[in-house]
C-alpha cells in the first residue's frame, strides 16, 4: 500500500525553487527568532515553527499564525548558518493553508492575498480601495475609524486612485493565466 | 544616453506619485532615460507567492520578457518589485524547463523569456551606474546642515543577490553624503518596516514603523530617506496611527532619496513630487543652511 507523505514531506514539497538547505538540517540555534522583528507577535517563534514542521505537528501548524505574521523581509533567510531560506519555508506553509483552507478566520494575510490575486487576474494591476474590506473589518471600532482617516487624508492628497487601473491587453493576460491554473469561467 | 526598461509598479501611479516624478527627473540630470515598459502588469508584491509560486513567476516573467523585447535592462523603483523580478529573472535563467513551462503560457501574448537581460533597483543605478564622484559634479545646492537617515529596508539588500555586502551596505549612505548632507547614525536602518503587515497584522506593524521612527529621531535625523513606497507609506502615512497608539509624538519627514538627491541638483520641489506629504517636509527645508553659509 503506498505511505501517505509525512507533513514535514508535503511542506518539502512546495519549497520547490527555493534554494537553500532542506529543513531537516536545522541545528535549532535559534538565530530565526533572534533576528526576526515580529517574533513578539508569533505564536510560535520561527526556530519553534521549524522543529515542529521537522516533528511533523501538522495540527499544531496550522492552528498557529506564525507564517501569516511573516513580512518576508528575509532577515532570518541571510542569517541561517544552516543556509535554510526560512522565509521561504514560511511561503510553503502560507500556501499550504491557502490551498488546503485551514486558516484561521480571524486572520487577515490569507484574505487579503486572495483577494489581491484575484484583482490581479481579473485587471492585471492592484487597487486598494478594493482591497480595504478584506482587513478594515477586522478591525475594532477606534483602528477602524484611525484607518478611515488615514484613507482620507491620503485621497485628499491624491494618492489614491479613484479608477481601477488595468492593462490594455487584458485578454492576452487572462489566457495566459488560463494556461498555468484552470480558472473557473465566473473568474 | 544610457537607457533602462523602467517598471514603475502599481504604487507609483498614484500613492508614491512622488518617487515616479523624482525618479524621472534626477535620472534625466544624470543622462540615464527610464523608458516605461508598454503594458506591464503587477508584480504581485508578496502575495502571488503566498497562492502559486507558478502562477507568481509567470506575472512577474511576462514583465522580464516585455523588457527583454526592448533589448533593455529593466530598472524598479519599488524594492519588492525590484525583489520579484531579480529573483525569477535568476530562477528562469538557472531553470530552462520552468522556463520552457512558463514560455508556453507567454505565448498567449506573444512574448518570450530569454533570459537576456539583468534587473536593477533604481538605487542601484545612482550608486553604481552614476557612481558617487559623477553624483558629486552634478550637485548644485549642497544640504549642507541636513542630518538623513539613510533607510535600506528589506528588499533592497535581501535575500543576497550576489555575493554583496548584506550586513552593513554603505552606498545610500555615500548616496547621502553626495548630496552634501550628512548620512545619521541609524542602526535600525536594514530592520523590516512591516510591509504589508500594517494591513493584515496592524498592531505588530505599527510597532515595527515606531522602533524605526524612535531609532532614528534619538540620533538626529531630520529626516528618512527611503527607497520604496510601501516603506515611505508605512513610515509616513502611518506615522499619526504610531503616535495614536503608542502616545508618541514623531514629526519626522520621509522622503524618497530621489527627492533629495533632486533638491540638491536644485530642482524645484514640486518637480520632485514634494507636497502631498501627511507629514509635512517642511522642517527639511528650515534645516537647509542658507546657500552663502556652504
Amino acid at each position: 500500500m503506498a505511505s501517505k507523505p509525512l507533513f514535514s514531506e508535503e511542506i518539502s514539497n512546495l519549497l520547490y525553487a527555493a534554494h537553500g538547505s532542506p529543513i531537516n538540517s536545522c541545528i535549532q540555534c535559534g538565530t530565526c527568532s533572534g533576528t526576526c522583528p515580529v517574533a513578539n507577535y508569533m505564536d510560535q517563534t520561527p526556530r519553534r515553527l521549524i522543529g515542529m514542521i521537522n516533528a511533523d505537528l501538522k495540527e499544531d501548524i496550522l492552528d498557529c499564525n506564525t507564517y501569516w505574521f511573516c513580512a518576508s523581509c528575509y532577515h532570518c533567510t541571510v542569517r541561517c548558518p544552516a543556509d535554510i531560506d526560512i522565509a521561504g519555508v514560511m511561503y510553503a506553509v502560507k500556501r499550504y493553508s491557502i490551498w488546503n483552507k485551514t486558516y484561521s478566520e480571524e486572520l487577515v494575510g490569507p484574505q487579503f492575498s486572495e483577494a489581491f490575486v484575484k484583482t490581479i487576474v481579473r485587471t492585471g494591476r492592484s487597487y486598494e480601495p478594493i482591497l480595504a474590506p478584506t482587513y478594515m473589518f477586522h478591525f475594532g471600532p477606534k483602528d477602524f475609524f484611525q484607518e478611515a482617516v488615514t484613507a482620507t487624508k491620503m485621497m485628499l492628497k491624491g494618492r489614491i486612485p479613484v479608477l481601477p487601473p488595468r492593462i490594455k491587453r487584458l485578454d492576452n493576460f487572462k489566457n495566459m493565466i488560463k494556461k498555468i491554473i484552470p480558472l473557473g469561467e465566473s473568474s | 544616453m544610457k537607457k533602462f526598461a523602467y517598471f514603475p509598479g502599481c504604487s507609483l501611479e498614484k500613492m508614491a506619485s512622488s518617487y515616479h516624478k523624482s525618479a524621472l527627473e534626477t535620472t534625466k540630470a544624470y543622462d540615464i532615460e527610464l523608458q516605461e515598459l508598454d503594458d506591464w502588469n503587477c508584480c504581485g508584491a508578496t502575495t502571488y507567492f503566498h497562492v502559486d509560486q507558478l502562477l507568481a513567476h509567470t506575472l512577474v516573467a511576462r514583465n522580464l520578457a516585455l523588457a527583454e523585447k526592448e533589448r533593455l535592462d529593466l530598472v524598479a523603483p519599488c524594492s519588492a518589485c525590484y525583489k520579484n523580478a531579480f529573483f525569477t529573472n535568476k530562477v528562469l535563467k538557472d531553470d530552462p524547463d520552468l522556463a520552457e513551462h512558463i514560455n508556453f503560457a507567454l505565448e498567449e501574448d506573444d512574448l518570450q523569456f530569454n533570459g537576456e537581460i539583468d534587473v536593477h533597483h533604481l538605487i542601484e543605478i545612482f550608486a553604481n551606474e552614476v557612481g558617487p564622484d559623477m553624483l558629486k559634479k552634478k550637485i548644485k545646492n549642497p544640504l549642507k546642515g541636513l542630518n538623513i537617515a539613510a533607510y535600506y529596508g528589506c528588499q533592497i539588500v535581501r535575500p543576497r543577490k550576489n555575493g554583496e555586502e548584506i550586513e552593513n551596505p554603505q552606498y545610500f549612505e555615500d548616496i547621502i553624503s553626495a548630496m552634501g548632507a550628512e548620512p545619521t547614525y541609524f542602526p535600525e536602518r536594514l530592520r523590516c518596516c512591516g510591509g504589508s503587515l500594517i494591513m493584515t497584522s496592524r498592531e505588530a506593524a505599527l510597532d515595527m514603523v515606531r522602533i524605526l521612527l524612535q531609532s532614528a529621531e534619538k540620533n538626529g535625523a531630520h529626516v528618512i530617506a527611503t527607497a520604496c513606497p510601501l516603506c515611505q507609506v508605512n513610515l509616513e502615512c502611518y506615522q499619526e496611527q504610531v503616535n495614536e497608539e503608542f502616545g508618541t509624538d514623531f514629526k519626522m519627514p520621509i522622503l524618497y532619496f530621489t527627492q533629495l538627491l533632486g533638491l540638491a541638483l536644485g530642482l524645484s520641489p514640486k518637480k520632485l513630487g514634494i507636497g502631498i506629504e501627511l507629514v509635512s517636509a517642511t522642517p527639511v527645508f528650515s534645516k537647509l543652511l542658507p546657500k552663502e553659509a556652504n
